[in-house]
């Protein structure tokens, strides 16, 4: 498979914390990757530090054969890298149409926003509402749908499923597959691990700012003892 | 009867330049987070640019309309890029220390070049004189600026509210940071946003140069009533402090009326009761 995201040796601070403590980690096309942790071990941090939003950082980022690590902010997107934030980011001052039309197209094979609309109804119906009078689970959808029309490669998603209800995460969960069936490559941070255990190909488990093992969802079963010693679930 | 509309006129006068001014203070506060104490300079050097344009290119009105505002962003953008935008990552307070120092230079330098009097400015031929509205005797100019400051609140509020490039303001003020994630040049956008400000004020100098005469410290009189509108109105909000402006302008006039002693502190006091029932402002967001 070719790689589409490649790390190694990445450090990163938070001003004098040091967050991440040399992390290694490849991503494939079109794979789906979920990194599990315990809360505190930088699974968010390794996220913003990929992006970029994290500037204070050592190591190796590259994407699609591209370094990142001198890449502006506002061209990480356009080198074909979506996010979408633990907070999800949902504007108040805009309306859910306008949240949905922010982000700039990077690229083609983006969705249009009719195949948006029809992917999720919802938001068509509350589109001239303030993107924050949306529900939780509408406004993780509308976080998700917005990256989908600009046409990046990868996504980049911090605890899609986090304070959700049952129903909107299988919601997601969904979502996420069809991304997957049109080729979207992404990495997942997630707390939920039974969700994460039905749409991911592959785990990488960190630790102390570490990629600590790393292996394919078939190995699950094996490697259930060791995950819960390092995740105490 | 008479000296309530002539009042009523000038306080809406005086309203134009404060929604005008506040409204470009608000668009600069709100996504640069940088209290621009130079606003008032950039008016006056909107109203400066116009008269100098007449004095040495026999440019007119109607052309210093669209040139002062263009030259006076232009002037404000290259501040932005090369001053302004070194002191974002430090404490608020270094925006406001610098843009009062640079108004002080600017100031200065025109006061030492054309002194403390004012210069006058013709109003054009073609809004000389004025219109008996049978109640009252309106001046052609006065109704124009009126009418035409107006529409540049409206167009700017449409800007912002209704527009693709709105949408990124609204949305850098909000959170800059994920806006530039999406692939928005942000820095770019803040340098935009110095220079609309900016154009606004100067366009307000054009046109106030007519009505007041063209002085150095024109912007100083204005710019702390219009600070004033802004705490009323709330810091950040572009509606409130056009709707502000008007509102405090009239005040204003109508206290000249009324109760002509305090019409030069009205506005102050009314900041005052609106910093004690609502600190955020009229129409500002609770914090």
């Amino acid at each position: 498979m070719k790689p589409m995201l490649q790390v190694k040796g990445l450090n990163s601070w938070y001003g004098e914390s040091h967050v991440l403590h040399g992390v290694d980690m490849t991503v494939g096309e079109g794979e789906m990757i979920t990194i599990l942790g315990r809360n505190g071990v930088g699974k968010s941090t390794t996220l913003r530090t990929i992006v970029g939003i994290l500037r204070e950082r050592k190591g190796q980022i590259l994407f699609d054969g591209k370094d990142m690590m001198n890449v502006p902010l506002h061209k990480t997107a356009h080198a074909g890298i979506g996010f979408v934030p633990e907070e999800r980011g949902i504007f108040a001052t805009l309306t859910v149409e306008e949240n949905l039309m922010l982000p700039p197209v990077v690229a083609k094979g983006g969705m249009s926003l009719d195949e948006i609309y029809e992917l999720f109804p919802n938001l068509a119906e509350r589109r001239t509402s303030p993107g924050t009078k949306l529900s939780g689970g509408e406004q993780q959808m509308l976080a998700m749908a917005r990256i989908l029309r600009t046409g990046v490669k990868m996504l980049l998603l911090d605890e899609p499923t986090e304070g959700l209800a049952p129903v909107i995460v299988q919601r997601i969960g969904e979502v996420l597959k069809k991304l997957k069936e049109r080729g979207m490559t992404v990495l997942l941070v997630e707390q939920n691990f039974r969700f994460a255990s039905k749409i991911a190909d592959r785990f990488y488990l960190m630790d102390h700012g570490q990629m600590v093992a790393d292996f394919p969802v078939s190995e699950l079963p094996n490697q259930m003892p060791m995950l819960h010693k390092v995740l105490g679930v | 009867m008479q000296a309530l509309f002539g009042q009523l006129l000038i306080g809406l006068i005086n309203g134009s330049f404060y929604a005008l001014l506040s409204l470009g203070l608000a668009v600069i506060f709100g996504l640069l987070r940088v209290i621009n104490f130079a606003h008032g300079a950039q008016y006056m050097l909107g109203a400066f640019v116009a008269f100098l344009l007449l004095q040495y290119f026999g440019i007119g009105y109607w052309a210093a309309l669209i040139v002062a505002p263009l030259i006076v962003g232009l002037l404000g953008a290259v501040i932005e890029r090369t001053m302004l935008s070194r002191l974002y990552n430090l404490d608020p307070l270094y925006g406001l220390l610098f843009t009062f120092g640079l108004a002080l230079t600017i100031e200065g330098t025109f006061r030492y070049l054309y002194g403390a009097s004012g210069q006058p400015y013709a109003p054009p031929p073609l809004l000389a004189g004025g219109t008996n509205l049978g109640f009252m005797f309106l001046p052609n100019y006065r109704g124009w600026v009126v009418v035409v400051s107006l529409l540049a609140c409206l167009g700017t509020w449409l800007l912002i509210e209704k527009t693709k490039l709105g949408s990124y303001l609204r949305a850098a003020t909000e959170n800059a940071t994920l806006v530039q994630v999406f692939g928005v040049n942000v820095p770019v956008l803040l340098t935009f946003t110095y220079a609309l400000g900016a154009a606004l004020a100067a366009f307000a100098g054009v046109l106030a140069a007519p009505i007041y005469q063209v002085s150095p410290l024109m912007g100083s009189n204005m710019i702390i009533v219009v600070f004033a509108v802004v705490v009323v109105g709330g810091m950040g909000s572009i509606m409130g402090a056009i709707v502000t402006g008007y509102m405090l302008g009239i005040a204003e006039g109508l206290t000249k009326v009324f109760y002509p002693e305090a019409s030069n502190i009205v506005i102050f006091v009314i900041m005052a009761i609106v910093l004690l029932l609502r600190p955020a402002g009229l129409f500002g967001r609770d914090a």
